[in-house]
């Protein structure tokens, strides 16, 4: 499974869901403009380290909504106290997936910790996180996208970048019209 | 500490209207936070570092929220990456209400070189901020940097220094 992959999966589920997706700094916001834009996606264009912040600011401001931020590795490396928030304040509606694949993908692959001995999942339990789950299949990601609504999802990938168009819209576009979705009472 | 000071900014806080606060611990704000954390109308959020608590108010913003951080200005420089690629990028605006260290009065030394970069920091970074001289000026200032930041979208400081913590007037 490439990074990708984990986020045709993961982005499906959103729009099934309707749910609120926040996307990391990089090619991975590239790669779900490309898979499956919506309004309802935020793609972070700067700030490194903050998805999984911005996420949990979101949840908690909007808890009858279901927010899922698609974090890296090399991103929750910068920000990992942001885990033990997220343990403390355990918002039900807030899922965090980090998709690891052992190196900064968007600067040209120099590895990071997780392709040594440095282990999320171990790290968000360690956090105080109650539910972390960890795959390396697509097909045990699709279940736990069906069965897990809280908590850390860590997905291993294999490094590797799509050939994927730079994001168009401007941060300006982005941030209204994700607001309005967040204002509107629709859930679907 | 001077109750009387913390209690002037928590009041004009609410009139402000926000609802959303992250913190990141100084002793001048020690009875702000508490007042802000005993508030059923405000969800208060202790964060481990400033730049993750810009995050988590970028989020709660998204979300509809009136948010603001209390912390020191050490944590500024933490913070500037966030406040220019996040906040200043998609116009997120945030009150940030600052304990002004390491200016007249401070009594640790590691605190005097960011207290004199605070300002030329902020400065330089195009962020409005107030330096009130006394708690009415506060109260005025921070129900304006809140509303300035709503309509330019863009992160507002409010400077606290040592002696506005002090005094009782």
């Amino acid at each position: 499974m490439l990074r990708i992959d984990a986020i045709n999966i993961i982005s499906n589920k959103a729009k099934n869901d309707g749910s609120l997706l926040i996307s990391n700094i990089g090619i991975p916001s590239k790669e779900l403009y490309y898979v499956c834009d919506r309004e309802r996606n935020f793609y972070m264009l700067g700030s490194m380290g903050l998805a999984s912040s911005i996420g949990l600011g979101l949840s908690l401001a909007k808890p009858h909504r279901h927010v899922i931020t698609i974090e890296g590795d090399g991103s929750i490396l910068m920000n990992l106290g942001s885990l033990a928030t997220i343990a403390s304040q355990k918002p039900p509606n807030y899922l965090l997936i980090i998709i690891d694949n052992g190196t900064y993908g968007s600067t040209g692959d120099e590895p990071t910790a997780t392709s040594l001995y440095t282990d999320l999942a171990a790290i968000a339990r360690g956090a105080g996180i109650r539910e972390v789950y960890t795959t390396k299949t697509s097909e045990y990601l699709i279940q736990l996208m069906n069965e897990v609504k809280s908590g850390v999802i860590v997905v291993k990938v294999k490094p590797g970048n799509a050939e994927v168009p730079n994001i168009d819209i401007s941060p300006q576009t982005i941030l209204e019209r994700f607001m309005e979705e967040t204002a509107s009472n629709i859930d679907k | 500490m001077d109750d009387n000071s913390s209690m002037a900014v928590y009041k004009s806080m609410k009139k402000a209207g926000v609802n959303f606060v992250v913190s990141v611990p100084c002793v001048n704000l020690k009875d702000l936070i508490y007042m802000v954390n005993n508030d059923p109308e405000i969800l208060h959020i202790p964060v481990t570092r400033e730049e993750e608590g810009i995050g988590v108010c970028a989020g709660a913003y998204l979300g509809g929220k009136k948010t603001a951080i209390l912390m020191q200005n050490s944590g500024l420089g933490n913070s500037i990456n966030a406040l220019a690629s996040l906040n200043k990028l998609y116009g997120i605006p945030l009150l940030m209400i600052i304990s002004h260290r390491g200016v007249e009065g401070e009594q640790v030394c590691a605190q005097v070189p960011m207290g004199i970069l605070t300002p030329h920091l902020l400065e330089a970074m195009q962020i409005q901020f107030f330096m009130p001289s006394s708690k009415s000026e506060a109260e005025d200032n921070i129900i304006e940097a809140m509303s300035t930041a709503l309509h330019n979208k863009s992160p507002v400081a409010v400077l606290l220094k040592i002696g506005f913590w002090k005094s009782v007037c």
